[in-house]
């Protein structure tokens, strides 16, 4: 089934567009970038966007600040919505349980298939960002932390790559709440909406003072917390705590979404 | 092949479906009629294990359902309340797609059996077009070949023929027949009672949400026990025959008497000139008609 569903994912051009779509606004601000040579002071802006005019290779994770807050959520939740309510509304759902599939398997399928498009875009958007920042960047031979001191190639390596793992787990949980409520509901849009909402409320009270008690519980307080993985040294508290906090959103959303789908009637 | 026992689905305060036994006997091409709204639908729902029963059972090929759906689903074709398929994909892909998510279709034969599949419904020209291309009769033929993919035993129909021209009807008539003849057992729900009595071997009737016949059809329609007559002389002729005329209308009157051939020589020796002359038999609808109450609306 997970095949089934992989091939489904990548066979269908939707997934290639918003792919392509996410992809193209790192790629603009590069340009932009390389014209003008005018790059955001150092501390406004996206993390990292200040060094890369300096720094090429420290563009894909410029590129990742970029589209982590909005463009990639909105996609992941899009897709994770669509994954149980798409069906439905196609009608294929009730052909796919009298296959059989297990409803359960199927769910599971589900979410490997949401998995491998984040990792996907993920992965294109940090390679698209490492031969833009390549090309069109400065290659200063210093890749620098944020912190100031200089970095290996090996270490600003492994870091990357510890940054994507962080910024896969955070759209995990985006995935989980989104595929929760597209198991209640048999509309697709529905279902992103309803997840991008939990999402906008939670950064709507992250600016609030007067939500101060709830903010360490929002799903979308650690999610910039990457950057501190470009510290030196690292500071891992952040990063761990947006760890503990997204898998238990995780955790709590798949659960929901195994209990309401397994035991609810499929009518559409 | 098909036996529940007080099968009862409640939605909130709705009754759809009330305490049915349904028994689908090897070898039936059995018709499950209901006006709209009748619970046709929630049934074949339950017996696939989409629906859960509030209360009751369900056995499908000798095992019970829901917890026997690995074993017992893959001997089964379901078409449900309509097609269903993904647009961007050719009708052939879809087929492949629903094979390989289901278990117990080996890869090596999968080719062949979407061949066949598609051959068998007469969609082989057109199987390489997307589906969003197709008509509604070519997506009810892909639904059909989706339910025949696995040479099931027990084909479960939720209107077959619905959007199908005239001669589409009959080739899916046929095919059914075919089928049916290879041994697979059909179970098809209807509101057509014309299909059904065309096709069906036995007939169950749900009346909002009720089960009120379950029976052959050849019980159903047996005699009545009453002869038919057509006669230009109806007047002598029910004079004749007074005290045994059920009743008269026009030319065509009603006799209490089975035996058709004494009566057509006591009517044509008194020289009554005979149209017609035979038994009674009810037509499906009469007896629909009698089993279910007066007015098929929705229920509230």
């Amino acid at each position: 089934m997970i095949v089934v569903e992989l091939r489904k994912l990548l066979t269908r051009p939707r997934t290639w567009i918003t792919i392509a779509l996410i992809d193209a606004l790192p790629t603009l601000v590069a340009v932009l970038l390389a014209l003008t040579d005018v790059g955001p002071r150092p501390g406004t802006g996206p993390a990292f966007l200040s060094a890369v005019l300096a720094d090429g290779t420290l563009f894909p994770l410029a590129a990742l600040a970029m589209v982590l807050p909005l463009f990639l959520p909105v996609a992941v939740a899009l897709t994770a919505g669509d994954a149980i309510a798409g069906e439905a509304q196609t009608g294929t759902l009730r052909y796919l349980l009298a296959r059989p599939v297990g409803r359960t398997r199927l769910l599971v399928a589900k979410l490997v298939a949401v998995i491998a498009f984040v990792l996907l875009t993920v992965l294109v958007v940090a390679a698209t960002g490492f031969v833009v920042g390549a090309l069109l960047l400065g290659d200063a031979p210093l890749s620098s932390s944020v912190s100031g001191t200089s970095l290996t190639q090996q270490e600003l390596a492994w870091r990357t790559a510890l940054a994507l793992g962080y910024a896969v787990l955070a759209m995990l949980g985006v995935a989980s709440i989104a595929l929760f409520f597209s198991t209640i509901t048999d509309s697709p849009p529905g279902a992103a909406m309803g997840a991008l909402a939990f999402l906008i409320a939670s950064t709507l009270l992250l600016t609030l003072d007067a939500a101060n008690a709830l903010q360490p519980y929002l799903p979308t307080r650690y999610w910039l917390a990457f950057v501190d993985l470009f510290r030196d040294p690292i500071l891992w508290r952040d990063v761990g705590f947006g760890v503990l906090q997204q898998g238990v959103y995780v955790l709590l959303f798949l659960g929901a979404a195994w209990a309401n789908f397994t035991t609810r009637d499929i009518t559409s | 092949m098909i036996t529940t026992d007080g099968l009862t689905k409640r939605y909130g305060p709705v009754l759809a479906v009330d305490c049915i036994d349904l028994d689908v006997r090897a070898g039936d091409i059995y018709g499950f009629l209901g006006a709209n709204g009748s619970g046709k639908t929630t049934t074949v729902r339950m017996l696939l294990g989409l629906v859960l029963p509030t209360s009751g059972t369900i056995r499908l090929l000798d095992e019970p359902m829901p917890r026997a759906a690995h074993s017992v689903l893959p001997q089964v074709g379901a078409l449900i309340e309509g097609p269903a398929a993904y647009g961007h994909l050719s009708g052939r892909s879809n087929l492949a797609l629903l094979d390989a998510a289901g278990p117990g279709g080996p890869r090596r034969t999968r080719r062949a059996r979407v061949d066949a599949a598609l051959e068998q419904v007469g969609l082989a020209r057109v199987s390489s077009r997307q589906v969003r291309a197709y008509s509604l009769g070519m997506r009810q033929r892909l639904g059909l070949a989706a339910a025949l993919l696995r040479t099931p035993r027990l084909l479960i129909l939720d209107e077959p023929t619905n959007g199908l021209d005239p001669q589409g009807i009959r080739e899916i008539r046929d095919l059914l027949v075919g089928l049916h003849a290879q041994g697979t057992t059909v179970f098809l729900s209807s509101h057509l009672l014309a299909e059904v009595e065309q096709l069906c071997t036995r007939v169950g009737v749900l009346d909002r949400g009720r089960l009120v016949l379950q029976d052959e059809l050849t019980v159903l329609q047996q005699p009545t026990g009453r002869t038919v007559v057509r006669t230009p002389d109806a007047e002598r002729a029910h004079g004749l025959l007074d005290g045994r005329v059920e009743h008269r209308d026009g030319d065509r009157i009603v006799v209490r008497r089975t035996d058709a051939a004494a009566l057509n020589s006591l009517l044509v020796g008194q020289g009554v000139r005979v149209h017609e002359l035979g038994p009674e038999r009810r037509t499906l609808e009469q007896v629909v008609l009698a089993a279910t109450t007066e007015s098929p609306e929705v229920a509230p």
